[in-house]
């Protein structure tokens, strides 16, 4: 910490912090505040966490029969409803840390103006609140997976936590960045929906990349692959869809319709979100000092 | 002597601006930038003051002379525009009182919450909840229902509770003195005498002279952003009541 020049050794300037680094000391207030936000979500609901179980079994369900069925998704693409399941847990997953950091520094108002603590304790518990809704989507994937014979490797295992890593990576160096906007500017959560809205078409979740290189000219492919979203979607398709066992026999060998050299386009990806991290992080720090005087 | 406090020649301006939304802020550029987006005016202009270890200090001052705003750079919610602040050890205490309640949470969840924002670990609360509870005296089928069925008071009795015990190395107080009845009303001055007797730093704001000059060894009186007075509180009492 700087100490100008006039303040003897033991004086600190109150309000500055080393972003989020200082959170993990943080960790005892980080879970409470998380158990709040939860609290706050299932207040006066009988069932509580149960609903976040019920909806996206019901989603897969009408995906299968809709979607896998009566579109007949199914002949194209073995197991669908996984792969479209898969890809879309990262989708919501993304949306639901984006959308909630953007908001958590306007909605803990009261206490950004009144008391100081690093701001980005807020942003972090969004993730982790994020990180508890994913639970119930997780759950219901694998017994869908699970009764479409899924045999995952170490390796399959090690793509869905890339997966998730490279997704809170990503959206929370969005989330700081618009989270600070949002403070200036409400405008900030609009934009967020309308980036969410093209975020869930534009990843590779209804189609496969197959059908992306088609059409695109391919000195473009390389914007579609460094796009974390389409990385972490590809991840989580490596995880859940191919080692079910439709999926094994169509494509006995590779990723099939996936994008080709998934590893290095994941590490690309992952390098672009911790930078995009950092950027987030200069920009949210450059605009607290702002945050009491413009809530 | 320890600095607890240092405010060196504190500047805090503050912007007033009209809009919040991008689309006015692009019209009135368009438009020729008709009328003032913004407005700003001085909250502080150039303060310095030094509170020293174990002293208590009342912040005086009438309305939007700058108290709070003063309180508020040394907490660290704000940052001043020119000069610097600097502080020992770890400022928490009664900026508002409940600003980290959390109505669907029980009183006890409160304590643990308001009091992990004030700063003390989970240990420092288990070990002063007992203490904590019994000072705010509610009562014990209370205690585990959510705080929005709390009366005003109680809800005020508790939070003031969780601040005195958070036994920060600065203690600030803004405008909570008038806490509760009257027999808890004397009771948390008795709290803060005990903490001044104990050796706590304290700043408190308060327009209530009365009492400030009953728990405050000094008295430091602002005006429209300006340091005017700055000594033994009865004379920053005197001065205020001859201005009032």
């Amino acid at each position: 910490m700087k100490r100008p020049t006039s303040l003897e050794p033991g004086l600190v300037i109150p309000g500055r912090s080393h972003g989020l680094l200082d959170v993990p000391r943080w960790r005892f207030l980080l879970s409470l505040l998380v158990k709040k936000e939860l609290r706050v979500r299932y207040r006066g609901s009988a069932l509580g966490l149960l609903w976040s179980y019920v909806k996206p079994g019901v989603q897969l369900i009408v995906f299968y029969i809709a979607m896998g069925k009566f579109l007949g998704l199914e002949r194209g693409i073995p197991n669908f409803v996984i792969y479209l399941f898969s890809g879309m847990v990262i989708v919501n997953f993304f949306g639901e840390v984006f959308g909630n950091t953007t908001k958590s520094i306007v909605v803990n108002a009261d206490l950004v103006k009144k008391i100081y603590l690093p701001r980005e304790l807020f942003p972090v518990a969004s993730v982790w609140v994020a990180f508890i809704h994913l639970v119930p989507q997780l759950v219901v994937l694998i017994v869908a997976a699970l009764v479409s014979g899924w045999r995952p490797g170490l390796l399959n295992i090690a793509a869905i936590v890339g997966a998730l890593v490279l997704t809170v990576v990503f959206a929370l160096g969005l989330g700081l960045m618009f989270g600070a906007f949002n403070v200036l500017f409400r405008d900030a959560e609009n934009f967020v929906e309308l980036i969410l809205m093209m975020a869930a078409w534009v990843s590779p979740v209804l189609y496969t990349w197959a059908h992306v290189a088609t059409v695109i000219p391919d000195s473009l492919d390389w914007v579609y692959k460094l796009y974390p979203i389409t990385a972490a979607v590809e991840l989580n398709h490596v995880g859940f869809w191919i080692p079910t066992a439709a999926v094994a026999e169509r494509y006995p060998q590779g990723t099939g319709p996936l994008i080709d050299s998934l590893p290095m386009w994941a590490g690309a990806a992952l390098v672009l979100s911790v930078l995009w991290l950092v950027v987030g992080q200069t920009v949210f720090s450059r605009l607290e000092s702002r945050f009491a005087q413009e809530l | 002597m320890t600095r607890a406090i240092v405010v060196d020649h504190a500047v805090k301006q503050f912007t007033l601006r009209h809009t919040w939304s991008i689309k006015e802020y692009v019209v009135w550029n368009l438009t020729g930038r008709g009328g003032e987006l913004k407005e700003s005016f001085l909250a502080l202009d150039d303060v310095s003051l030094t509170v020293r270890q174990g002293e208590s200090v009342g912040l005086l001052g009438r309305n939007g002379s700058g108290k709070s705003t003063l309180l508020k750079l040394i907490s660290g919610v704000l940052r001043p525009d020119r000069g610097q602040v600097g502080v020992r050890g770890r400022v928490a205490g009664l900026i508002e009182v409940g600003a980290g309640f959390h109505p669907d949470l029980t009183g006890r969840e409160n304590i643990y919450l308001n009091g992990s924002i004030l700063g003390m670990t989970e240990r420092d609360i288990d070990a002063r909840l007992d203490e904590i509870i019994a000072f705010s005296e509610i009562e014990g089928r209370f205690i585990d229902s959510e705080v929005k069925f709390y009366s005003s008071g109680m809800f005020l009795r508790l939070a003031f509770s969780v601040a005195a015990h958070s036994h920060p190395d600065v203690f600030l107080i803004d405008e909570i003195l008038a806490v509760g009845d009257e027999p808890f009303q004397r009771k948390c001055l008795e709290r803060i005498a005990e903490l001044r007797t104990a050796g706590q730093t304290l700043v408190i704001v308060t327009h209530d002279l009365n009492l400030v000059s009953r728990v405050a060894d000094r008295g430091i009186v602002l005006a429209s952003g300006r340091t005017v007075f700055d000594g033994h509180i009865d004379g920053a009492v005197a001065r205020l009541r001859g201005e009032g």
